[in-house]
């Protein structure tokens, strides 16, 4: 395919792409206080000077910034000060059937606490000013999701002993943070990936100008103008930087230590990252040359991955006159 | 105070975007830098405002350079917020006599992910985000407040949202429209109750830039310059139950302070992303019922996560550039409920 119908023939890729990390937080003795209350069953909050008594409690009073330190027990009980309908939940929030995410106000509280409210689908029996109490978890380990979703009162039980297998005070939470998308390419890298499935770098360069990158940029940085021509460069290249890595990565396969290169390929102006293989350690240096090896053309794809790795080449070096400005 | 105009301004907005934020950003840039009359060397400042989580492209911010250029080095800074705050930044480096001219661009994707529920990481992060609350079930908490209260009716958020799609006909840049009676909205749907799908915002991609430029370099530039009469920005509480959930004190405080009560206006623009936010805005910030507001269709019609805010600023500034008014005021938000805010008003000459 010539790199005009492949440009023409590139729609832009997309494809499933998760961030995904849990983030342990200390939680510093207020909300310790909190949390180690919810691991016990019960609720507490803190006197403030200016908003009356918080739920949960902050540290310091939200208009004045005093430090805060008397706790005051609430609840169980409350009342709904607002609330929204979710028909449609989400995996991650708190109920899997219809549920009302809700401020609710503590007995003994003077601010709502957000949380889920559970009527058993039945948005009917929702209203403002309704009473509610928790419905404590079986097992709780000291967090905001240890009450599970709170009901209405006449419906709630008090919450059952937790079996003390932790009796120091909750010093950290944990946020599982997960967000998917549905991740784009763009339309310059797009053609780069489709490339590689075909065994082909492609780079990129502003129209009348000799300067190319790799991979397209989508605009030349020092012009700002469109990179809007497509052009193919040589798999041959020339290492300007290099790292050796000794620290396993999670999503590396290769066997420590290992090394990245940045290889400026012949026909190209910008380095491009990679990683060396069938080179002894000692042997790697800046102006060495070397060829990307690619997967078997039955398993080449648009991706990166299509090149397994470079590896040295039977060329002289390139002086580091030649290459020193991208080094 | 240092006289500081709006000099261009250019945007894009659609609904789903493939392009990569360079991709987007380049034309948009490129506009704005033409119809500045400035050579980009010649911009001497360049300040952004994006969020790489919401597309979840780490380091967009980073790359988004190439599309303004940055060779050679530029003087440049970021701020993950609306562009209206970087637009304030890029003012009040202009304040400081540093620089005479500032590039001020924007850009953001809502349509890669879950956009409402991705805005849960931007709540507390040990009793909130752990529950995972979508942001259209807080601002419904936020609304249904407002009904409780008697602040808005949901006849009233109806008529904010038949008034701005009918407006945003208008609009090139606007992703949803139409002629829809009050009545044909309440027939609608809940999404979230109280919400309905035209209570909550338009979400879209998009990128936005504008130049603007110190007063003795303005007359030069443009026909009819907009001035920078005033600028300030507030923020209420974080946590949601401190709040009273039917005011926005930020929003007023701030309206207050750039003189936007106290003098005319012709007209406002102003960041409600929700139908009812529009509502406490206008109680909020002193704007009475006469007066035109979201003429552009505002979040309604287009919400560009942070780019929306910035194109308020702008869609006010490029129509008294028109001469379709003298003097209006524009707004931004930010955070869950308009917890953060913005104000500046506008001046032709």
């Amino acid at each position: 395919m010539s790199i005009e119908e492949l440009v023409k023939n590139t729609e832009p890729m997309r494809g499933p792409h998760v961030i995904e990390y849990p983030f342990r937080r200390s939680c510093g003795p207020v909300l310790s206080r909190f949390f180690t209350g919810l691991r016990e069953g019960k609720l507490v909050g803190i006197r403030s000077v200016t908003s009356g008594v918080l739920v949960p409690p902050a540290e310091y009073d939200p208009q004045t910034a005093a430090a805060l330190d008397e706790f005051v027990d609430v609840g169980p009980g409350g009342e709904v000060v607002s609330y929204a309908w979710v028909s449609k939940p989400r995996a991650s929030q708190p109920l899997q059937h219809p549920f009302a995410f809700a401020l609710v106000k503590l007995d003994g509280a003077d601010t709502g606490l957000l949380h889920a409210v559970d009527v058993g689908g039945d948005e009917a029996k929702m209203s403002v000013g309704m009473r509610v109490a928790p419905r404590w978890a079986a097992e709780r380990k000291g967090e905001i999701r240890d009450i599970e979703a709170f009901v209405p009162e006449a419906e709630a039980h008090p919450a059952p002993p937790v079996m003390a297998t932790e009796d120091k005070p909750v010093g950290s939470v944990l946020t599982p943070i997960r967000l998917e998308y549905d991740f784009t390419a763009g339309k310059e890298q797009s053609v780069f990936l489709h490339g590689l499935a075909e065994k082909r770098i492609l780079g990129a360069k502003r129209p009348g100008d000799d300067l190319v990158y790799v991979p397209p940029r989508g605009a030349d940085p020092r012009t700002a103008e469109p990179t809007s021509e497509i052009v193919e460069v040589s798999d041959k290249g020339t290492v300007v930087t290099y790292s050796i890595v000794r620290v396993p990565s999670e999503n590396i396969k290769l066997d420590l230590p290992y090394v990245c290169i940045n290889v400026l390929l012949d026909g190209s102006d910008l380095p491009f990252f990679h990683v060396m293989q069938k080179c002894e350690l000692g042997d790697v240096r800046i102006g060495m040359r070397v060829q990307a090896q690619w997967l078997p053309d039955d398993q080449l794809k648009p991706s990166v991955e299509s090149i397994e790795y470079f590896a040295p080449i039977d060329e002289p070096d390139v002086p580091f006159e030649q290459i020193k400005e991208y080094c | 105070m240092r006289d500081v105009a709006i000099v261009s301004f250019a945007q894009s907005n659609a609904e789903s975007d493939v392009r990569s934020e360079v991709e987007i950003l380049q034309p948009v840039a490129a506009e704005a830098i033409k119809r500045s009359g400035l050579d980009r060397v010649d911009i001497e400042f360049t300040c952004s405002g994006s969020s790489d989580w919401l597309q979840g492209q780490p380091f967009a911010f980073v790359m988004a350079l190439d599309a303004v250029g940055s060779w050679p080095p530029i003087k440049e800074s970021h701020v993950e917020q609306d562009g209206a705050w970087a637009l304030y930044e890029a003012w009040v480096k202009i304040q400081t006599g540093e620089v005479e001219s500032a590039l001020v661009y924007s850009f953001g994707k809502t349509s890669p992910g879950d956009i409402a529920l991705i805005q849960a990481i931007q709540l507390d992060p040990y009793c909130v985000t752990p529950l995972w609350p979508d942001l259209d079930s807080v601002s419904g908490i936020q609304a249904r407040a407002c009904l409780e209260a008697g602040v808005a009716t949901e006849r009233q958020m109806a008529e904010v949202a038949s008034r701005s799609l009918r407006d945003a006909i208008d609009n090139p840049h606007a992703v949803r429209k139409g002629d829809y009676s009050v009545d044909e909205l309440l027939e609608k749907p809940f999404r979230v109750s109280p919400l309905r799908d035209y209570d909550c915002p338009a979400n879209s991609d998009g990128a936005t830039v504008m130049v603007i430029a110190a007063g003795d370099r303005v007359s030069k530039l443009c026909e009819r310059p907009v001035w920078i009469r005033g600028f300030d920005h507030r923020i209420d509480p974080p946590a949601l139950g401190v709040r009273d959930l039917t005011r926005i004190p930020s929003a007023g405080l701030c309206a207050e302070k750039v003189g936007a009560r106290s003098d005319k206006l012709d007209f406002a623009e102003v960041t409600a992303p929700y139908s009812h936010q529009e509502i406490i805005l206008r109680k909020e910030m002193g704007l009475g019922d006469d007066l035109p507001v979201n003429l552009s269709g505002g979040s309604l019609a287009a919400h560009t996560l942070m780019s929306c805010g910035l194109n308020r600023i702008g869609d006010a500034a490029m129509r008294i550039a028109a001469g379709k008014g003298d003097r209006a005021l524009a707004h931004a938000a930010q955070g869950p409920c308009l917890q953060q805010n913005l104000a500046v008003v506008l001046e032709g000459e």
